[in-house]
């Protein structure tokens, strides 16, 4: 039994002597498995084994782990030997040794005292020590008190401390000089010498107090010109900085608020005209790609371009469409340079106002450094945002200068002015402090003759709005409204932004108001168009909406009438402004817009239903024809409708009605008693007409006093009839159908139209609508299909399916496979677990049995040996014995 | 005896009172009239030896209708009033008798638009009993007999509908007739004269007498010829624009639904239809579009309508009376490509359905027949809401700014 381990241990040693080659290449060691079979392209890993050097290994690491844990089983304490590199199985014992003896010897020879027993300990205290602070307990002293000190040095210290020689030294120089001079008492020398050390300390007090004062100016007038040196001089401002070293905590900040502040940056430069016209024509033609693209249809939903349309927009008029998101200052509006800074907090807001006072530079300084301050009271908020803030007052402060020296430069700018008077009393803080601008403001306050208040409350109602208005001339209207849209900018308050969208619709209710008056206003309104457009950039949700109530209002009622009577009467003037507002604000080419295309058909309804019955429903429906083809005419789209309308209208000029190669379309009739409105009652007044335009106010009434007059109007009806036709015979030229949709209209007009009666321009007119119709030859495209996307043809190649894992079962889900393989996983782990634990039992097993062999080999020998000596006993006993007997 | 009188002369004063000014009068007297009558019914003034017969005041009731019956006087509202008791089917017979005797008195009498001729109307079309529900209860009377009601319902409105109507009460009677009169005559036939003439007066007549005709052909086995050739007349640019244009187009919807019609025939349609279509309001075009697409669908064969491979010019003669000589089947509609460049979305998006084959999936129209511009419009602002809204990018500065193009309202029009 004890030997085969020996056997083993022998063959151990011999592997440890030889290198891992030998041991491969020796054929006893090398046990190849044998492979039943060759597989193409698999590559195994175990064809070849070294048992012995495995088991080796495994017994090795038993040996380590597992039989040490043995032999402390049941053993609380244990030993840790703190010997230097005792455990430290990479060095050599002998290099262990020498560096054990070696630190043995430093320590030796570290002890500088022989005496000293405490040496090896160091006295602290918090965690300094003592021997240090003793060191350098001068420099943690004031500088003041260093300063004195090392004056006193010289001279007090060495009269109180033995300093005599010196003293005798001067006395004797005296003597020397004076000769009969008394020789002064050692008393009053001291004297002498404490005064002069208080003059002196009162001296040094003196020029230490005005160094502080001169200092503290020169703060002062940093501050004082930072402000303007901020932005534009950075190496100025570092130049100033170098003189403000001594405060270090003052310099420190402005440091870190330099670093981080807009460092000179080159502003745009100005563009030479060419560019601006190149940019600008760029930005038209992308904003015209964009309408086609609308107008096409194709990608109807995109809305992110249409963002990305308006902000491109916002550019140009310096109108900032999407207010809420980017509050600016309220200059910015009309600034044009267009450096359009935007800031928010209390800061910003706090320097507008202080700014628009014109309390000068001086206040602003203060100001912005009150909120610095504040700022960094406050604390918390860490570094980044306090140097926001302070950015933003940069910037802030930036603003105003430019706007300052643009006032100055143009002093003249009143409506500058009049902002900054609102903003004055709004804020009603008495502007004293800068004399020179209220000067100035007072002679432009002169200037300004206009007695107009300068702030206004939004309007809340709609006969809010109308008492703002009211009685003023359309200009001062318009000089309230644009100041109401100032004075309440959404920027300025948070509920502005809901007063500014109420505005719009209390505006177009407004502008309906006086165009249902009569006379109507009409100016008016074309005063207010462009208030209405700056409104409905700002919110164009908003101003659609309202945009869309009125045309549904409209609209239903329109619907209601007819359910009652089966005709309608034509749409007041104030929807005809309404119609034609709605094309000046929204773009009519789109393929679908939320605004135009109910109005387009709200147009087309009103065509199709109010039948005409008189001149001012003529005129009334010759300008909804004007307003579809302006709403057409970019898009060049059909509309049914409106050639339907222009036949009717000429129809009514027509004299003899009997036998028509067309007909007409409803509302308008063959003949009826209402169908003779056109014609002419007497042909001789054609000679005396001359074109021109027809007011809008005839679509409410007309007030015709001769036949002449109405023969006159007539005419221009006609004219203006005609001239549409050949507007529309121009747009619809590549419609395929145009023969036919012109074709009751060629009728009409080469064979009905008295056309020899006319006037020689509405002859000219009329020749050339026949031209253009007669000139198109419209081509007649194929009508196909277009063509479809040919449908593969079937493939049958071989559908390749790429297989990872052989011999496994294929086609089950992923995760049925998943599990097989960590099942498949884990009984191999488990085997595998189950053959160590085994291992390791039957490693334990031999231990044991090889300690008791140890222990009972041992137990016989110490007994042979008992044995062997008491045989020796005996045998020397016995000797003794025949000795004796021999002896005997 | 006594209270016979005083009965009988307080049944005069009401009725008198049912000429007074007063519509409150007037009703109160109606009511208290036939409480009256139903009262009469139950207790007989006389007592009859017959007594196993139902009596009925047949006087007062005669009296009554001689009333409504004035004039003078539109009874409109009153006859609406009266159209309760009609539902009670014993005065509903005694008031079509007497209605049908006196009918020939007041037509003769008057001439052109009266308000008794309207009162006449008002009256037969109230007479639009619903004699489904009729009790066989009292099978042996003579009133509660369904063929009986039915021949004095057939006799009533022959009798009516021998004198020359006005336009508009023509329009009434042709829009009840299918539903309300056809069924309920024992034999529909003899309207088929009437209904022809009507056919033949064109315009919007015709469009409802169609329905009438529709009824007998498909009911009664009735024989038109050139039926469709009428029909195809019958589309005119003012078919769009009145006010059955919903009626008319379901019935011609149920015409050409037959896939046994000649295909010469379904193409001159369609071609009519888009033709026409040039001129119509958009909310028609989004149901004639979808109707032209149908036909196409069901016929096949006309697909070359929008699908010819070779190039022709248009054949087509609009003014051909007759769909076979038109030449319909050799033209294409390109009216329906010019459709795509149509100002409304969605009738540009329904045009463009013929630029692809057609789907074997009809489109069902009959939610489109109705629908009016605004319901267009309204559908349009719910389209979409939560988009944003492009601006127009060009500042406007005037009120007659041009915009998109040209400023034509400028050039025409000038702020006074």
């Amino acid at each position: 039994m004890g030997k085969p381990p020996k056997k083993k241990n022998l063959a151990d040693k011999v592997r440890k002597t030889k290198t891992s080659t030998e041991i491969k290449n020796n054929p006893f060691e090398v046990k190849i498995n044998r492979k039943k079979f060759d597989i193409l392209g698999r590559k195994s890993k175990h064809d070849v084994g070294l048992p012995g050097v495995s088991r080796s290994k495994a017994i090795n690491k038993r040996k380590e782990t597992l039989l040490k844990e043995y032999k402390t089983k049941d053993k609380a304490n244990k030993f840790i030997d703190k010997r230097f590199g005792e455990y430290d199985t990479k060095m050599d014992p002998e290099e262990k040794i020498l560096q054990r003896f070696s630190m043995e010897r430093q320590r030796t020879q570290d002890k500088k005292d022989m005496y000293n027993l405490n040496e090896e300990e160091e006295l602290t205290h918090y965690g300094q020590s003592l021997s240090e602070m003793e060191k350098l307990n001068d420099m943690v002293d004031s500088d003041d008190d260093a300063d004195e000190k090392g004056v006193l040095s010289a001279e007090l210290t060495a009269s109180h401390f033995g300093g005599g020689g010196l003293l005798r030294r001067k006395t004797q120089g005296e003597k020397d000089n004076g000769g009969n001079q008394r020789a002064k008492s050692r008393q009053e020398l001291i004297e002498e010498l404490i005064l002069k050390s208080k003059q002196e300390k009162r001296e040094r007090q003196n020029q230490k107090e005005e160094s502080q004062v001169l200092t503290e100016k020169l703060d002062q007038d940093w501050k004082s010109i930072q402000g303007l040196l901020a932005h534009k001089n950075a190496p100025k401002a570092d130049r100033l900085e170098e003189e403000d070293k001594p405060k270090l905590d003052e310099y420190d900040m402005m440091v870190r608020e330099l670093g981080f502040e807009m460092k000179a940056q080159p502003s745009e430069k100005m563009k030479t005209p060419e560019e601006v016209a190149r940019e600008e024509r760029e930005r038209l033609q992308k904003l015209e790609a964009d309408r086609l693209r609308r107008m096409m249809g194709d990608v109807v939903e995109d809305c992110t371009k249409t963002q990305a349309h308006m902000s491109a927009d916002d550019l140009n008029d310096g109108f900032i469409l999407d207010g809420d998101e980017k509050p600016t200052l309220a200059y910015q509006v009309r600034d044009q340079a267009g450096s359009a800074l935007s800031g928010k907090g209390p800061g910003r807001l706090c320097l507008v106002g202080e700014g628009t006072k014109l309390d000068g530079k001086w206040n602003i300084n203060e100001e912005g450094a009150k909120i610095e301050g504040d700022d960094e009271e406050e604390g918390g908020e860490g570094e980044s945002g306090e140097e926001e803030s302070g950015g933003e007052e940069g910037s802030g402060e930036d603003s105003h200068s430019d706007l300052d020296s643009e006032q100055e430069s143009e002093g003249g700018e009143e409506e500058v002015e009049e902002e900054e008077k609102d903003e004055e009393e709004k804020d009603e803080v008495p502007a004293t402090k800068s004399q020179l601008s209220e000067e100035e403001r007072k002679a432009q306050a002169e200037a300004a003759k206009t007695e107009l208040p300068y702030t206004f409350k939004a309007p809340e109602s709609y006969s809010d709005l109308k008492g703002l208005l009211q009685g003023h001339p359309a200009d001062h209207q318009c000089i309230i409204l644009a100041r109401t849209q100032k004075c309440n900018h959404p920027s300025l308050a948070v509920g502005n932004k809901l007063k500014l969208q109420k505005l719009f619709g209390f505006l177009l209710e407004y502008v309906g108001e006086l165009a249902s008056r009569s006379p109507p206003e009409l100016s008016t309104i074309d005063k207010i168009i462009p208030q209405l457009y700056g409104l409905c950039q700002l919110f164009p949700e908003a101003a659609s909406k309202a945009m869309q109530t009125t045309l549904v209002d409209s609209a239903h009622r329109m619907e209601e009438v007819l359910e009652v009577k089966g005709r309608a009467a034509f749409p007041q003037l104030d929807m005809l402004i309404y119609l034609k507002i709605t094309a000046l604000l929204f773009p009519t080419s789109d393929f679908r817009h939320p605004v135009t295309t109910p109005a387009l058909l709200y147009i087309s309804q009103a065509l199709t239903k109010c039948p005409v019955m008189s001149l001012e429903d003529v005129t009334s429906g010759l300008v909804l024809c004007c307003l579809a083809v302006e709403y057409i005419s970019f898009s060049k789209r059909f509309c049914p409708e409106l050639i339907n309308f222009l036949l009717g209208v000429l129809h009514l000029a027509v004299q003899d009605k009997t036998s028509t190669g067309y007909s007409v379309v409803p509302p308008f009739r063959q003949n009826g008693k209402v169908s003779d409105l056109l014609v002419l009652s007497d042909p001789e007044s054609s000679q005396t007409w001359s074109k021109k335009t027809l007011p809008l106010s005839a679509t409410q009434t007309l007030t015709l006093t001769t036949d002449l007059d109405t023969d006159h109007y007539r005419l221009s009806a006609v004219a203006t009839c005609m001239d549409l036709l050949k507007h529309c015979s121009s747009l619809y030229r590549e419609l395929t159908s145009y023969s036919h949709i012109f074709q009751p209209i060629t009728t009409l007009l080469s064979k009905h139209l008295p056309i020899k009666t006319y006037p020689a321009a509405l002859q000219d007119l009329h020749g050339e609508i026949l031209a253009t119709i007669s000139g198109s030859l419209t081509s007649r495209p194929l009508l196909v299909f277009q063509k479809k996307k040919p449908i593969p043809l079937k493939l049958f190649t071989p559908k390749i399916v790429e297989v990872l894992d052989y011999g496994k079962k294929r086609g089950n889900t992923k995760e049925e496979r998943e599990k097989e393989r960590l099942n498949h996983k884990y009984k191999k782990e488990f085997k595998g677990a189950l053959r160590e634990i085994r291992k390791d039992t039957r490693f334990l097993a031999r231990e044991k049995l090889n300690e008791v062999m140890g222990r009972d080999a041992e137990r016989k020998r110490k007994v042979k040996e008992l044995f062997g000596s008491l045989a020796t006993q005996e045998g020397e006993w016995k000797a003794l014995k025949r000795r004796k007997n021999s002896r005997h | 005896m006594f209270m016979r009188h005083r009965y009988n002369g307080c049944l005069e004063l009401l009725l008198e009172h049912i000429s007074h000014e007063s519509y409150q009068i007037k009703e109160s007297a109606l009511c208290a009239l036939m409480q009256f009558a139903s009262m009469e019914g139950k207790f007989p003034l006389q007592d009859l030896d017959w007594s196993e017969h139902y009596s009925f005041p047949r006087e007062l009731i005669q009296a009554v209708v001689e009333r409504l019956l004035s004039q003078e006087e539109d009874m409109a509202l009153l006859i609406s009033r009266f159209q309760e008791y009609l539902d009670m089917e014993d005065v509903r017979y005694y008031v079509m008798s007497s209605v049908r005797e006196n009918v020939g008195r007041v037509m003769d009498k008057t001439k052109g638009v009266s308000p008794a001729r309207t009162n006449v109307c008002l009256t037969y079309c109230v007479i639009v009993c619903p004699l489904v529900h009729f009790t066989a209860k009292h099978e042996d009377w003579k009133a509660a007999k369904l063929k009986e009601h039915k021949r004095t319902f057939e006799r009533l409105w022959l009798g009516f509908l021998k004198y020359k109507l006005p336009s508009s009460m023509y329009k009434k009677v042709l829009v009840i007739l299918h539903d309300s009169i056809l069924p309920h005559i024992s034999n529909p036939t003899v309207m088929i004269d009437f209904l022809t003439a009507a056919y033949d007066v064109g315009g919007a007549i015709s469009l409802l007498a169609l329905n009438g005709l529709f009824v007998l052909i498909h009911q009664h086995n009735l024989d038109y010829p050139d039926f469709y050739k009428k029909l195809y007349s019958l589309l005119e640019p003012s078919v769009f624009h009145v006010k059955y244009r919903a009626r008319f187009f379901h019935l011609a919807n149920l015409f050409l639904s037959s896939t046994h019609l000649p295909v010469y025939l379904v193409a001159a349609f369609a071609k009519r239809l888009s033709r026409l279509a040039l001129t119509a309001p958009p909310a028609v075009l989004l149901m004639v579009l979808p109707f032209i697409c149908n036909l196409i669908r069901r016929h096949p064969a006309c697909r070359v309508l929008i699908h010819r491979p070779k190039a022709c010019d248009d054949p087509y003669l609009m003014e051909e009376e007759d769909p076979s000589q038109c030449h319909a089947l050799e033209s294409s509609l390109w009216e329906i490509q010019t459709l795509q460049k149509h100002y409304h979305p969605d009738v540009a998006t329904a045009a463009m359905a013929i630029n692809k084959p057609l789907s074997q999936q009809e489109d069902a129209i009959s939610e489109l027949l109705e629908l009016s511009t605004y319901e267009l419009m309204e559908r349009d602002l719910k389209h979409k809401q939560s988009k944003t809204v492009p601006l127009e990018f060009d500042p406007a500065t005037q009120l007659l700014q041009g915009s998109g193009g040209v400023g034509v309202l400028g050039l025409n029009f000038s702020l006074e």
